[in-house]
């Protein structure tokens, strides 16, 4: 049995230590937020924060996952992610949006730690996650926007 | 092929006249028409000519609710394009809907209910605006109708105001939500008692929102799905969620036509959570839609059923593969340039070629290829299918919800009346999920499972290795200029794999609407033009790739105008007006394109001054001229595709060790009537970069027939450093032409352009694409 913390629940498992957190998370509690792409870390769409930390839960195995898991579903209740969200819909970042909620849990993770990163910073740890619409110069903007910076592109 | 006179191209003819008048027409139209039964009749054009056709019947798209609650339907797949938001917006606009009651249902695949849902070919918007708003129209009117009835007025002294009828003389009003269940009562108006709102009434239609090249403009842009988007509530394929799902994964044949010879399970049955390994036969070639065959896990999770495949010993039998299994992308390149060297099926000329090349002051030679590529939606194929008494339900992210009910109904052998296909959002489209073989495999699968529904995923290394691949292609060009530069001749060999060779023994050319993709609709003015096309066998499954076979084409026609302005030592931009010549409308048949995207080639001609018009306004943006620093440089392309036209400029910096930095993307594209120009935006803002990774990264290369890359590791994207600083887009503002598209027309100039762009900084012509290390070496 594995136990994990999502979103401030408690979940028992019976799931294989080496399943990655991922499939745990859609497959056996069944919440879909954090999405498949890549099952490799290449792309973001399955981030979300382990102890605060962006994590790629696609290669994360489950025994490996102790700690306050948190995913898009949360972020509502997030004082950084509400706004993070807001400024996503403000500024229309969304084309098809499957990779958005993982863009969304690593631009919080960012403004977490960062709260007002240079732009730079912002591309270098934006870097991992891949939106193949193409939506990079929104997804700056609206994380210059979330952090209350001049939008600059 | 067809004969066009130089004076016919330049003269600004009538449209209707030379329609009319144009000897051979129809013999140019059959000669066109694609044979295999895909392409439509060209009787007539535009959404009427398409499967299923145009619906505007109000009850089939709108419902409103006691309480008010406008439900609009929309009959059209969402992949990023934001169909969902624009058609529904346009309805709710004609209706006269508060937008914060409106709320949007998808449609289920129902081609006799709801008209034509094929979602390919940057039609949505361009088939359907008028359809919804006359629905919308109809609505309103029986709204007032049923106001007037209830207050024993004639309908002339009531009116809709925003989600309410009154009666002005007293004052009086009824709200949407308390005329609802008349209305829906009274017949529906005729087509000819319905009066469009004027411009001046509009509220959403062709109105700017949102953020506007670095402005945030006050109005919110509107996104049905953007809520749910966020907050990790939107539904996707793979997010559907029914009890007692089991979940599957197939391990398919590397080789495009091999077999199972065959396979151990032993290992692959003791992984945890495996219940079932089920074969599937493959179809063989050509594929189509069809599933290639292999071996499914069938397990209680995605992840176990990963470990069971990875646990299979499978032994592959090749033979029935043929040649498909020694395809190997080195050796059919340099096969394509060798077969460019020799003439082709000759696809349109006029004047001299040949001689003029002889008699030619200078001649400007160059081939160009362009890889095949992978569409790689960031959702990766997914279905969910239960097989159930004779009946089929799929839950699925498609573009093309009609083939896949057909391709279900044909495996099963069922009636299509007893196939549903309920339309999911897409996780990104690009042509590879116009394609259902994805879930015709799951039915496939869920056949042996009575009554359970079966989720197949995908992997990214599935979808990458198996994809319906974008054509490779060389373009072989000669021209021919004169003492002062000017052309006097073009000869253009192109050489693709062909789409049909998916549905039909490889035809090895390619089919009319392919040519029809800028190759012989290109317009330059030029004495002597010769376009053919030598033979290109298929190896791999080839299919449409957002803006198909325009991107080939484009990369090496404005790849060769550069080339041409550059030998004739002339500014690009001056060089490439001066041989588009003046602005004029050229009719397709008088360049053997009987296609044009399916329309009406009288309303949709190729119009030259609209393509000057984007040069002009995407150089002028750009501050084209201006000396630039050393290292960098402006690059222009331009295309018209879709019935669009797009003309893109890059302002590049290439540093010592061939880093690329795209400073600016200047971006004019004219679709015509613009609908929602907030999502025609960000279309273009996304086709900027996925041209860029077109240009910089994506490659598939073969080797004995199995594809070297399979996931974003090898398979490259770009990503946010490779997205350009600043990115403008300057739309025309031009109501008075027919509407065209905006989900593809924006890609085909972005790779040129780059490329362009990286000469003008460096002085190094890419004529080898992805540009790679190239410019490191």
């Amino acid at each position: 049995m594995i136990n994990l913390t999502i979103n401030g629940q408690q979940h028992e498992l019976d799931v294989p230590d080496n399943m990655p957190l991922l499939w745990a998370i859609r497959d056996v509690v069944g919440m879909k937020g954090t999405k498949f792409g890549c099952g490799i870390a290449q792309c973001g769409a399955c981030t979300v924060h382990l102890d605060g930390v962006a994590t790629r839960s696609c290669i994360t195995p489950v025994s490996a996952a102790q700690g306050e898991i948190t995913t898009i579903e949360a972020m509502a209740d997030d004082p950084v992610g509400s706004k993070v969200q807001q400024a996503w819909l403000d500024l229309g970042v969304a084309q098809c949006g499957y990779c958005q909620g993982g863009q969304i849990m690593n631009a919080t993770a960012l403004l977490k730690k960062t709260p007002k990163p240079e732009t730079q910073e912002i591309v270098d740890a934006m870097a991992g996650n891949l939106c193949r619409c193409g939506t990079y110069n929104r997804i700056l903007a609206a994380i210059e926007r979330a952090a209350d910076k001049e939008v600059s592109s | 092929m067809s004969q066009s006179d130089d004076t016919l191209l330049l003269a600004n003819v009538s449209r209707r006249g030379l329609l009319k008048g144009l000897a051979g027409a129809s013999a140019l139209l059959l000669a066109a028409r694609w044979d295999i039964g895909l392409a439509n009749e060209q009787t007539q054009f535009g959404a009427g000519a398409m499967p299923g056709g145009w619906v505007d019947n109000p009850n089939v798209f709108i419902h409103i609710d006691a309480n008010g609650l406008v439900t609009i339907v929309n009959n059209r797949a969402e992949m990023g394009q934001g169909i969902r938001t624009s058609l529904v917006m346009v309805a709710a606009d004609e209706l006269g809907a508060d937008w914060h009651q409106v709320r949007a249902e998808q449609a289920d695949g129902d081609q006799d209910k709801f008209g034509n849902q094929n979602t390919d070919g940057s039609r949505s918007m361009r088939h359907w605006y008028a359809p919804m708003r006359r629905a919308a129209a109809a609505a309103r009117l029986m709204l007032e109708q049923a106001a007037a009835n209830q207050w024993g007025v004639s309908v002339d002294e009531v009116r809709a105001d925003i989600h309410k009828v009154v009666h002005p003389s007293t004052g009086r009003e009824l709200s949407f939500g308390q005329l609802a269940e008349a209305a829906r009562e009274l017949d529906v108006p005729g087509r000819d008692s319905l009066v469009l709102k004027s411009d001046s009434e509009l509220r959403f239609i062709g109105k700017e929102s949102g953020l506007i090249n670095g402005e945030l403009k006050s109005t919110h842009p509107k996104a049905i799905d953007g809520e749910d988007i966020v907050t990790g509530k939107a539904i996707f394929g793979a997010d559907v969620d029914l009890e007692n799902t089991l979940y599957a994964v197939v391990a398919r044949p590397p080789v495009y036509g091999a077999t199972v010879k065959s396979v151990d399970d032993s290992e692959a049955l003791k992984v945890t959570g495996v219940k079932k390994i089920v074969r599937i036969d493959g179809t063989g070639q050509p594929a189509a839609f069809n599933p290639l065959g292999g071996v499914a896990v069938v397990a209680t999770n995605t992840w176990a059923a990963m470990e069971g495949r990875r646990a299979l010993k499978i032994e592959w039998d090749n033979t029935s593969a043929g040649d498909n299994a020694v395809y190997t992308s080195k050796a059919y390149r340099e096969s394509l340039e060798k077969a460019a060297q020799s003439p082709g099926k000759v696809i349109r000329q006029s004047g001299d070629v040949e001689t003029a090349l002889k008699e030619a002051d200078k001649r400007v030679s160059a081939t160009y290829y362009m890889p095949h590529m992978a569409q790689a939606p960031m959702e990766p194929p997914v279905a969910v299918v239960r097989v159930s008494a004779g009946k089929a339900e799929a839950w699925a992210p498609v573009q093309n919800p009609r083939a896949t009910r057909e391709g279900i109904a044909g495996l099963l052998e069922i009636d299509l009346e007893n196939v549903t296909v309920h339309q999911t959002l897409l996780g990104g489209g690009f042509g590879r999920k116009s394609k259902p073989d994805f879930v015709i495999e799951a039915a496939q699968v869920a056949k042996a499972f009575e009554g359970q529904p079966i989720k197949l995923q995908w992997s990214r290394e599935d979808d990458i290795q198996h994809a319906y691949f974008h054509a490779v292609s060389v373009d072989h060009l000669e021209a021919g200029l004169d003492a002062n530069g000017k052309a006097t001749s073009w000869r253009h060999r192109t050489l693709s794999p062909s789409i049909a060779s998916l549905f039909a023994p490889d035809p090895k050319h390619k089919a009319g609407f392919e040519l029809g993709m800028g190759f012989n609709t290109m317009p330059f003015s030029i004495p002597a033009i010769r376009l053919e096309n030598p033979p290109a066998p298929a190896h791999v499954r080839i299919g449409w790739f957002r803006s198909v076979y325009n991107l080939p084409h484009a990369w090496a026609i404005q790849s060769f105008a550069h080339e041409m302005a550059v030998a004739a030592g002339k500014d690009h931009r001056d060089y490439v007006l001066d041989l588009l010549g003046p602005g004029r409308e050229v009719h397709n048949l008088t360049v053997g394109d009987g296609w044009n995207y399916g329309e009406d080639p009288e309303m949709y001609p190729i119009d030259v001054g609209r393509m000057r018009r984007v040069i002009e306004r995407a150089t002028e943006e750009a501050g084209w001229g201006k000396e630039r620093a050393k290292g960098r440089g402006l690059g222009l392309a331009f295309h018209h595709s879709f019935v669009s036209y797009t003309a893109v400029v890059f302002d590049v910096e290439v540093d010592d060790s061939g880093q690329v930095t795209i400073h600016r993307a200047d971006i004019a594209f004219d679709c015509g009537p613009q609908a929602n120009p907030e999502r025609i935006r960000s279309q273009m803002e996304g086709s900027c970069v996925m041209g860029i990774g077109i240009a910089l990264q994506n490659e598939m290369t073969f080797q004995d027939g199995v594809a070297q890359q399979s996931n974003f590791d090898r398979y490259l994207l770009p990503r946010m450093p490779n997205a350009p600083k600043v990115v403008r887009v300057h739309l025309i503002d031009n109501p008075d032409d027919a509407m065209g598209g905006v989900g593809e027309p924006g890609l085909p100039p972005v790779a040129p352009a780059l490329c362009n762009a990286i000469y003008a900084a460096t002085g190094k012509r890419i004529r080898r694409l992805p540009v790679g290390d190239q410019l490191s070496a």
